[in-house]
């Protein structure tokens, strides 16, 4: 007698089912806010088109929405950033995972992780009241031919791009560290061994293990740009809120996320209100690109040492401290 | 050889330079702690710690009504995330090799990138435009909705870790799928999956971009889920744009609260699940 | 005898029909005539079980009488661990597996449409290779099968847990501290705890997967002993890879090879005279 495949009892069933609810309420969630945005951003999307993002004029009192500003803003500040700041979490995970003696790795890793812990309006804060003067002094400082290139001119206010870039780059540092640390761990030890056992110098092998987990750490730099991307409130308080686009680090400057948190209490109209949702789904869209290719290239690198090895290989990025913009 | 002791001095500067990276990474760290430390301990008093905010120009106010509003928005936020983000992590952990399960996976690291904002747009449109006011709830889904997917993949790694021969034991007893999930795979994983849920309502405590236009604000205390409610983050805001000194001091004093709050979360966390895990081994 | 005689790697081993006969003669015939006078507790008829593409059994068919330790025996990837694991169905949780034949307890198909699993798996149960205690206290691990399936008022646990630890030979060592953690005890001690777990929601049959793999040979005669006590009260059968321990425990052995059955006889016939060349090579080759 054939019995059929395997069965099994109805509770099984129901326990998948179960539980398999609550994980497609997580996919639900991300398909809905894309909806919900689309929604309520179809105002503006269906008057304006693809004007919106190519005008530069954004002034809704007297009803010109042009989304340029914000966009060059965000690219700018979060470009700024991560040219600050990739080359010091580089450092940073390279040095706790391959240099640093045992003893001291992990109060420094747990200090550099306290950086990502500090709420984003605490560093906002600092920002105003500490960065702000200070890069004023700096704006002072320059010298006057210096002054002359587009990248320097300008009032010295204090807020604006750089300050936006520097704060930024601070609070990505231990983003993308973390990241790059895990991808680090996940090289194996056999990499650098070859490479020892050929006389490398530490360098020479270090540079072996970045080059076998480059597309990773190529990923957790895009990570650490998408953080950028999505920050708010350190960036409202110190770029300066002025929607203009101007190469100048001095000049003020206003981002897609800032926008939205100054005016959006304030839209006083709903095409106001959809424009600046519009700018929202944008936002949402950009950085969920950001992240599925940073994830991809993650990914492709654990898999590939699964593929060579037998043992388990811890997943990366959950001990990161995650998260876009606060 | 020249090249060798080029190829040395090489090695020797970039260990230098990545040591160099570590220590200008912490200049800010200490830099930002310093300050706070400095310009809020002198503002912190009773008052602050007691009483609600006064109008403009009167001293001696607190914020008594946003330290309690931010508590009780992660308690708003937790009371669905938890459970959704734990049910979901059980069920990756136990159905999730297939693709359905990849796809979960990948859309909760995809909503963890989501900038915090986008999530307050998304909860305005859920729960304000419909009602046509701010409300605790709002910002309470806010927050839920970006504690869900930390939770879920920290709930399901840890699931993982524990040795699957556990569940065979329950199962070997009689125990349905079900059971055996609940009552034996997931109290063998809680001491990490309480870390996992601790970190995450230390994170959303710090938050402010989601709530500017879901719980919004309030000066005074409320306990109803339909009003907007203060919260520690915004109120630090709405002090640091303002021009009053006064204001300012306040906020550095509710800086120095809420970096305090999410420190000693973070390390109670790491307590709990190490006394947790000790009394598992005996 | 009345067994066929079969020839090497016959995938007929263990039938209990002379050849020639049509197959529809009813399976509940004890193959081995001193199984006669016993009741079968279980049995399979011809079952086929396979891993996705792969099959690892063979028309497995063999019967197992009440409150007798029979023991499987075979080299390495025989098979005998998933012939075991097809008796309660704990093969149902990996994925993509598929099953061919009749495994019956008391003449009912546990693979049938009504079977309920749970149910089953309580009046079949399992003690594993290595200890899997619950991270839970010594009284919580062995009181937790009586507590789901509702076998005991809760003021009839304390009572029903010493008389399980009783019957594992640990309660002497243990009475004293019920309310610890389990993961405490030593590695033979753990395992005790799980066969006082497994007892304790009195199944019908106790399957043990190679159950002193894992112990030191001081740990291991203890739950030797203990076999021969709880043989008294339950149906035993025991995957081994250590002939001695067979032919120490059971009263009947089933020797696999390869995913088929090759000979299903008494112990000390099967250690003594076996019926097949395979049989003696392989017992011989170890015994030395």
């Amino acid at each position: 007698m054939q019995t059929p495949s395997f069965r099994r009892s109805t509770d099984d069933r129901g326990f998948r089912l179960g539980t398999g609810f609550f994980a497609l309420l997580v996919v639900l969630l991300v398909a809905g806010i894309f909806f919900e945005l689309y929604r309520t951003s179809h105002l503006s999307l269906s008057k304006f088109g693809l004007r919106f993002w190519t005008a530069k004029t954004w002034d809704p009192v007297s009803g010109e929405f042009g989304a340029s500003p914000f966009i060059w803003g965000t690219l700018y500040s979060s470009i700024l950033a991560m040219l600050i700041s990739t080359p010091i979490a580089l450092g940073i995970a390279i040095f706790l995972s391959e240099l640093s003696p045992r003893r001291l790795r992990t109060p420094l890793a747990f200090l550099t992780e306290l950086l990502a812990a500090v709420p984003s309006i605490v560093y906002g804060l600092w920002g105003v009241f500490v960065l702000v003067p200070i890069v004023r002094k700096l704006q002072v400082a320059t010298p006057a031919w210096l002054k002359k290139v587009p990248l320097f001119s300008g009032p010295p206010l204090g807020v604006g791009m750089l300050s936006a870039g520097l704060i930024l780059a601070v609070m990505v540092i231990p983003f993308t560290s973390s990241v790059a640390r895990e991808v680090l761990k996940a090289v194996p030890a056999s990499q650098r061994e070859a490479a020892y056992a050929l006389g490398a110098t530490r360098w020479e092998a270090i540079l072996a293990a970045l080059r076998f987990g480059r597309t990773g750490i190529i990923g957790a730099v895009i990570l650490g740009f998408g953080r950028a991307v999505g920050e708010t409130m350190a960036v409202t308080m110190v770029i300066g809120n002025n929607p203009q686009i101007s190469w100048s680090l001095y000049a003020p400057q206003y981002s897609m996320a800032s926008v939205i948190a100054n005016e959006f209490t304030e839209a006083a109209d709903n095409l106001y209100l959809s424009a600046l949702i519009e700018i929202g789904l944008v936002l949402f869209v950009i950085t969920v690109i950001i992240n599925a290719i940073s994830r991809l290239l993650i990914w492709s690198v654990t898999r590939e040492v699964k593929a060579r090895a037998s043992k388990p290989v811890p997943t990366i990025a959950y001990a990161a401290p995650t998260g876009g913009g606060k | 050889m020249n090249r060798t002791r080029r190829r040395k001095a090489l090695s020797g500067l970039v260990v230098f330079l990545c040591g160099a990276a570590v220590v200008l990474a912490l200049v800010p760290l200490f830099f930002v702690f310093g300050y706070v430390i400095q310009r809020g301990f002198s503002s912190l008093n009773w008052n602050f710690f007691t009483k609600m905010p006064k109008p403009v120009g009167e001293t001696g106010g607190g914020m008594a009504n946003a330290m309690l509003g931010t508590v009780y928005l992660i308690l708003v936020a937790g009371a669905f995330a938890i459970p959704v983000g734990v049910i979901a992590g059980v069920y990756l952990s136990e159905y999730g090799k297939k693709s359905f399960g990849s796809l979960v996976r990948f859309t909760a690291d995809v909503l963890n990138g989501v900038p915090s904002i986008v999530i307050g747009i998304f909860a305005y449109g859920l729960a304000v435009l419909p009602v046509k006011h701010f409300s605790a709830l709002a910002g309470g889904l806010a927050l839920g909705f970006m504690m869900i997917p930390i939770i879920t993949r920290t709930t399901e790694e840890l699931l993982n870790l524990v040795p699957g021969t556990l569940r065979e034991g329950a199962l070997a007893l009689g125990a349905t799928r079900a059971r055996a999930a609940f009552s034996v795979m997931v109290p063998a994983a809680l001491p990490g999956i309480m870390t996992g849920v601790l970190v995450a309502l230390a994170r959303i405590a710090g938050e402010t971009a989601p709530l500017l236009f879901t719980a919004f604000n309030n000066r005074f205390m409320t306990t109803s889920l339909l009003q907007p409610i203060s919260s520690l983050p915004v109120q630090i805001y709405t002090y640091a744009v303002s021009p009053y000194e006064d204001w300012h001091r306040q906020a550095w004093a509710g800086a120095l609260v809420l970096v305090g709050f999410v420190f000693t979360f973070s390390v109670l966390a790491r307590v709990v699940t190490r006394r947790l895990e000790r009394m598992h081994r005996t | 005898m009345t067994e066929t005689v079969v020839s090497e790697m016959e995938t007929r081993a263990g039938s209990p029909l002379p050849q020639g006969e049509p197959a529809s003669v009813p399976a509940t015939a004890p193959a081995i005539p001193s199984m006669a006078g016993r009741r079968i507790r279980m049995e399979s008829t011809r079952l086929n079980f396979h891993y996705g593409p792969k099959q690892a059994l063979w028309d497995i068919s063999l019967q197992i009488p009440e409150k007798t330790v029979t023991a499987f025996i075979g080299p390495s990837g025989c098979g005998k661990s998933t012939f075991l694991r097809c008796l309660n169905r704990m093969n149902d949780i990996i994925p993509d597996t598929r099953v061919e034949g009749d495994v019956l307890l008391d003449g009912n198909d546990v693979y049938g449409p009504g079977t309920d699993i749970v149910d089953l798996r309580r009046r079949v149960g399992m003690v594993f290779q290595k200890s899997n205690p619950f991270p839970k206290s010594i009284f919580e691990n062995v009181a937790y099968g009586l507590k789901i399936n509702g076998l005991a008022p809760r003021g009839e646990m304390p009572e029903r847990v010493e008389k399980a630890l009783r019957r594992a030979a640990l309660w002497d060592e243990v009475k004293d501290r019920l309310d610890t953690s389990a993961m405490g005890l030593s590695g033979g001690q753990q395992q005790r705890l799980c066969i006082a777990r497994a007892v304790a929601v009195e199944p019908e049959v106790l399957l043990m997967d190679e159950p002193c793999s894992a112990l030191d040979p001081i740990a291991t005669g203890k739950v030797e002993e203990l076999i021969h006590e709880l043989k008294r009260d339950f149906t035993i059968v025991i995957v081994t890879h250590n002939m001695q321990q067979a032919a120490r425990v059971s009263e009947f052995t089933a020797f696999f090879m390869l995913g088929r059955l090759v000979e299903h006889d008494r112990t000390e016939k099967l250690f003594t005279n076996p019926g097949q060349k395979i049989t003696e090579d392989y017992i011989t080759g170890r015994f030395g």
